[in-house]
């Protein structure tokens, strides 16, 4: 038993999922408490360099055929050979389709106690968010091994990056027989019109655009400012918009100059995706709604109401 | 003494035509039709519709005989009673002629007379009816109208029979006129009391036509005459004519046993177990007679707000796909016991359902009093229990039923508008009150509204009266979830609220909304409580002083009348007076008191999708107000109007025209 | 086809939450519970995997305020055998223990798939999803939002960030932890779960002592106090959206 922490790198398809940096800063942030070494551990095949930007100690990567694709199975028969021989202070993964698939059946397997959404370390506690972010929950980190999954929010991805390439360590990979789970296929989003990741002037649409048919109000503004649609997940559920415009977890993350959002409460499912951006601006009628806490200006005027004048007004002063 | 000649000139042999022939075809016509009506009970539902004959019969006499509703519309209304009362006239002739014949002799004299007078003058208001009717449906062609050659066949049909009467008629006269003897007791000077007759009987003359010829026209016209009715017997059952039969069976039994605001509760079956409509089987038969009773008028689809707007609901083609549904399986359901083929979803696509706003201005339009709106319902508690619902309306109704608002909004959250109130209204769950104000969902949760609500507050305050609120006791009163079809959560929401209401102490109901008078009026229990809308209690109060205003407003404004509250509770006059005393001028509308056109809300439309429309419901109304010279004020009586009508104003680029303001908004102002 | 699905209530965001005097637990005053909205997605994927495939369907769910209510809805929804765990819930429950609970029970039921909504808003120790499955030495997929059944195996598409999806296949019996149902969850006529109160029967299953290891501690639980609050604009709509035009200009995108 140490004090090291282990940061369990999130990659798809040869790409490093932005949550590897969250957390590795996270892991970062509590290795100066428990005064252990931040390891990466990097699962996978012919991914080695993978991890190279991330601001490890070292990186110990296992490597195996059967890890080119995550699966659950996989990476929970190859961790727990690992964090039983390592047995580090804490374990950090993402709170996403990738971490969570895993965390649970570690804990059980290896008897280890699990905290999840956590969302920033205070010395040696953990504090996470949960009810939709309404509530925080703060305890110690339990012992002798945390298992935790990470939601980003409480650090800048630029703090767990690094322009020095860790060491990278291979370790042995037991056999990994008996996969209950394999990857048959994987299906990418329908090429849409716009990548609204690359747009630098998005205005967003939630619940409160209440009807498919007041989506146009949203679209007359996008188009005198010169900007895009995008939604959270309520409006895609609904088909009110196609999936290539959500912005959330199991969208898009976005980056935009201006983020305009309309009627959205600013779950923490969406917000993760849009804590990148420049300037957020909200409009909502709830004063409470979370989106407050993350957006520059924000307004509780009725967005019925504001929508079209302001559309009138960008069009005036466009020399409309 | 002049007196009715029997069969003048007509050969015995052909007596035989009109005491035979006449007869069987009579007996066929009935036989035929017997046959078509029996379907109603053999493949619809039991339901009791013959209590109170007095009173039905006099509903019999007033729309199907003096025809009220028919004359609501003046050019159509006129027209068709030209002919149907020239018909009940001429069908009483000649009852009355064959008593005089066979039985007791009595047309004689100035009897006989006036006899002669009333059948000519019917024969020519007939004949204008049909001359009216011919050029409205071939030169106006309404798009209402079923332009089917069927028709024009009927009404050539009919046209002929009068038309031969006529004719045979002025034969006879003339015929009289070149020998006296004829017909004693005749002479010239008694032309006048045949004087269309005697008009077209001098075109005989003119032709100085034989006795002989004379008879032999005659003859052959009144043949022909004969003929064309047994043909008129004959066909009946199966052409458009059939609505004689069918009309007055369809008012006779029309709806008696409740207020017309109140919706029938779910049917059950032998074992108890609810019964949902989706197929032929599931109608009552007099749901099955309205369909027959249909004479394709339209008036109901002119009337209609959703047909307005291009939804894919027409009522006249709903109730029509009744009638195709029992002509095409009726027999075969009658003969064997199989299940009836899908109805809902398959003639009547769920859309068409959805898209009633349950204004019922279509019953209110119908001249034969089908119910159109009942069965809408019905068939929209079978989607509701299967699930098809789509999901706007299932996030209303599942916000409904957790938090008792469609807003999705917690009940704590209901009486929040009062926070600013002083002093604190009494809760009425707490203290004994003189009204109790149900304020309703729109008012209490909807941001729009809030100052209307608060306004509504301070104007009783001011009133002095004794009034408290249930806070957060209260719940969606069910109206308009009863209309969706979710009897269950109406039943729910009703439970509750009957609950706090019987631990309450008050002597009044008083309410803003009129979907919640309604319901709270004609569907939930009586308990001895008063229920008003709050139109009605201002004017009380005004009548009584106890509202004093302090400014003449002098605005000119028009009045839209909530369907809720006028069409259905028949309260016109109150908001009105209410009106008149804040010093406003009331200009109508051309579409109002129950004629108004509603805004597009109700039937729970305004918690559903709304779909691909033409022109919304509230837009057509703005500019029907906006038509009204000098009209400022668009004054409506119901917070969805409020809703409705300010969006309306804005998308109609109406807003430098016209101002919508809520009735407690021009009594606060004269309030002062 | 016998698939299990395990919900839960949980706190309704609607109403304002608060925590209690301890200051470590939520205020249980005005808490309205209400299913868990994936879990509710499993139940409609469930009962779509019964019409598509036929079998059966158990919904269990822990003992709490409404909880009859929401199991006859199931039953509504065309679930046949529904299971309420009883016992002395007064410790505090969490995932850990509630999947220990179930294990045993679930065993026995022999399920071909477990569904369970892949978390809950609550959740501080993981889902049940992922610890039942390992309770029950079971493969787990979570993120999961369509699912079909062949031979042993179930096909499952799983979404991953930016709208990609994975599909896989799972060998059965496994517990899928459900993102979305491949239709929205079906609305029930209140008349129906009416109708399945006087029908339907729930079955109560004793729970022993809980047993709450692996779980976490919490020591104090608090709203969060935002570092930096949006800055307000106020105003008429006119007023407001006039703000916003400047603020347009000053970013440049006017």
């Amino acid at each position: 038993m140490n004090q090291d922490i282990f940061v369990v790198v999130e990659h798809l398809r040869g790409a490093l999922a932005e949550i590897s940096y969250v957390m590795m800063a996270a892991g970062r942030d509590l290795a100066r408490t428990t005064g252990g070494k931040v390891y990466a551990v990097l699962l996978g095949q012919n991914v080695q360099n993978l991890a190279d930007t991330l601001a490890a100690d070292a990186v110990l990567y296992l490597e195996s055929p059967s890890l080119a694709d995550f699966t659950s199975d996989g990476y929970c028969k190859a961790l727990s050979g690992l964090i039983g021989q390592h047995q580090p202070r804490a374990v950090l993964m993402g709170h996403t389709s990738v971490g969570t698939d895993v965390a649970g059946a570690l804990s059980v397997r290896l008897g280890l106690p699990l905290v999840t959404s956590v969302r920033h370390f205070e010395g040696d506690k953990f504090v996470s968010q949960i009810c939709g972010g309404k509530i925080m929950a703060e305890g110690e980190l339990p012992a002798p091994t945390a298992l935790i999954t990470l939601v980003p929010g409480g650090y800048k991805p630029e703090s767990g990056q690094s322009a020095q390439a860790p060491l990278v360590t291979p370790v042995a990979v037991g056999a990994l027989e008996d996969l209950r789970v394999s990857v048959r296929q994987y299906i990418e989003p329908e090429a849409g019109d716009v990548d609204i990741s690359k747009e630098p002037l998005l205005i967003a649409v939630g619940r409160g655009i209440q009807n498919q048919d007041n989506v146009v109000l949203a679209d007359d503004l996008a188009k005198a400012l010169g900007g895009v649609v995008c939604a959270s997940r309520p409006v895609v559920d609904q088909n009110w918009l196609p999936t290539t415009r959500l912005v959330g977890k199991s969208g898009k993350a976005v980056k935009p100059k201006l983020y305009l959002a309309l009627g959205i409460s600013g779950a923490p499912e969406h917000a993760e995706a849009i804590t990148g951006s420049n300037c957020i601006i909200a409009v909502n009628t709830d004063a409470a709604a979370p989106i407050f806490n993350i957006a520059k200006y924000g307004t509780t005027t009725d967005l019925f109401d504001l929508v079209p004048v302001l559309t009138e007004k960008v069009l005036q002063a466009k020399g409309g | 003494m002049i007196e009715r000649i029997n069969f003048w000139q007509i050969p015995d042999i052909w007596h035989y035509f009109a005491y035979v022939v006449l007869p069987v075809c009579a007996l066929v016509m009935l036989v035929r039709f017997y046959n078509r009506i029996r379907l109603w009970w053999q493949v619809g539902r039991a339901e009791m519709r013959w209590d109170q004959p007095l009173s039905r019969l006099w509903r019999l006499i007033k729309f199907a005989i003096v025809q009220v509703k028919v004359l609501g519309q003046t050019y159509p209304g006129l027209m068709h009673v030209a002919i149907a009362w020239g018909f009940f006239v001429f069908f009483l002739g000649t009852a009355l002629a064959t008593i005089d014949a066979d039985f007791f002799k009595f047309l004689r004299g100035s009897i006989y007379l006036v006899f002669k007078l009333v059948l000519d003058s019917f024969t020519v208001v007939a004949l204008i009816g049909m001359g009216m009717a011919a050029y409205r449906r071939f030169v106006q062609e309404p798009s209402r109208l079923t332009l089917d050659k069927s028709f024009a066949l009927s009404l050539a049909l009919v046209f002929g029979i009068v038309l031969t009467g006529l004719l045979t008629e002025s034969l006879r006269l003339a015929a009289i006129a070149q020998d006296p003897a004829l017909q004693p007791g005749w002479s010239v000077a008694l032309a006048g009391w045949t004087p269309t007759g005697w008009v077209v009987a001098q075109l005989w003359l003119a032709l100085k036509l034989t006795q002989e010829a004379l008879y032999n026209v005659h003859l052959g016209l009144w043949v022909t005459h004969a003929t064309l009715v047994a043909v008129f017997f004959l066909t009946l059952p199966v052409s458009t004519l059939v609505h004689i039969l069918t009309t007055p069976l369809n008012i006779f039994f029309s709806k008696l046993d409740r207020p017309v605001g109140r919706l029938a509760p779910l049917a059950q079956n032998a074992q108890k177990e609810a019964i949902y409509v989706s197929t032929l089987r599931d109608l009552t038969w007099k749901q099955l007679l309205d369909g027959d009773a249909c004479t394709e008028c339209g008036r109901c689809q002119d009337a209609c707000p959703a047909h307005a707007a291009g939804t894919p609901l027409s009522p006249k083609r709903l109730i029509l796909s009744l009638r195709e549904a029992l002509h095409r399986d009726g027999a075969a359901l009658a003969k064997g016991n199989q299940p009836a083929p899908l109805l809902v979803g398959e003639a009547i696509e769920d859309a068409v359902l959805w898209s009633c706003t349950t204004c019922g201005a279509c019953v209110r339009e119908c001249p034969v009093l089908i119910e159109h709106v009942d069965a809408i319902v019905d068939m929209r508690r079978y989607l509701v229990v299967e699930g098809r619902v789509d999901e706007m309306l299932q996030g209303a109704l599942a916000n409904l039923g957790r938090y008792g608002n469609s807003f999705g909004q917690s009940e704590r959250m209901r009486a929040r508008w009062t926070q600013s109130i002083q002093p604190k209204i009494k809760d009425a769950r707490r203290e004994a009150v003189e009204y109790l104000w149900f304020v309703g969902d729109y008012a209490s949760y909807s941001a729009t509204l809030m100052s209307v609500t608060q306004k509504t507050a301070e104007v009783f305050q001011k009133a002095g009266l004794d009034f408290g609120i249930l806070y957060d006791g209260e719940r969606n009163a069910g109206n308009d979830v009863r209309r969706v079809g979710e009897e269950g959560l109406f039943e729910m929401l009703a439970e509750k609220n009957m609950a706090v209401l019987a631990k309450a102490n008050f002597q009044t109901l008083v309410t803003t909304d009129p979907h919640s008078y309604n319901t709270l009026k004609n569907e939930y229990p009586a308990n001895g409580h008063t229920v008003l809308h709050y139109s009605e209690l201002l004017d009380q109060l005004i009548a009584a002083g106890k509202l004093k205003f302090t400014k003449k407003l002098g605005y000119t404004v028009t009045y839209h009348d909530p369907c809720y509250l006028g069409r259905y509770n028949g309260v016109y006059d109150a908001p009105r007076r209410v009106i008149e005393a804040t010093g406003c001028k009331l200009v109508e509308m051309p579409r109002c008191r129950d004629r108004a056109f509603c805004c597009g809300a109700g039937g729970g439309r305004i918690w559903m999708d709304e779909g691909n429309v033409r022109e919304r419901p509230s837009e057509g109304r703005i500019r029907e107000a906006v038509a009204l010279d000098g009209v400022q004020v668009f004054v409506v009586a119901c917070p969805k109007d409020v809703t409705m009508y300010r969006d309306a104003v804005k998308t109609t680029g109406n807003e430098e025209r016209l101002v919508v303001k809520d009735l407690i908004e021009l009594v606060h102002e004269a309030l002062g | 086809m016998n698939i299990v699905v395990p919900v839960k209530l949980v706190p309704d965001l609607v109403e304002e939450l608060t925590i209690d005097a301890s200051g470590a637990a939520l205020d249980t005053m005005w808490l309205r519970l209400i299913i868990n909205e994936l879990d509710d997605h499993a139940i409609e994927q469930a009962i779509l995997l019964k019409e598509r495939y036929g079998g059966q369907v158990t919904v269990l769910a822990p003992d709490s305020e409404g909880v009859d209510d929401m199991l006859f809805t199931a039953s509504a929804r065309g679930a046949d055998q529904l299971v309420k765990l009883v016992g002395n819930f007064e410790g505090g429950v969490n995932n850990h223990a509630l999947g220990r609970a179930l294990a045993a029970y679930v065993k026995d039921l022999k399920p071909d798939l477990i569904l369970t909504g892949v978390q809950a808003h609550n959740d501080l120790d993981g889902s049940i999803g992922a610890l039942l499955a390992e309770y029950l030495q079971m493969p787990y997929v979570g993120y999961v939002s369509g699912v079909n059944l062949e031979t042993d195996k179930a096909v499952v598409r799983k979404e991953y960030p930016g709208g990609l999806i994975a599909e896989l296949e799972v060998a059965l019996p496994a517990v899928l932890g459900i993102q979305a149902a491949e239709q929205p969850p079906r609305y029930v006529a209140i008349s129906k779960v009416r109708q399945a109160m006087k029908t339907a029967t729930i079955e109560e299953h004793e729970v022993a002592e809980l047993d709450l290891l692996g779980g976490a501690v919490v020591s104090r639980m608090f709203q969060p106090e935002a570092a930096e609050k949006a800055t307000m604009l106020s105003g008429d709509p006119d007023a407001v959206a006039e703000q916003l035009i400047g603020i347009f200009k000053e970013l440049g995108v006017l």
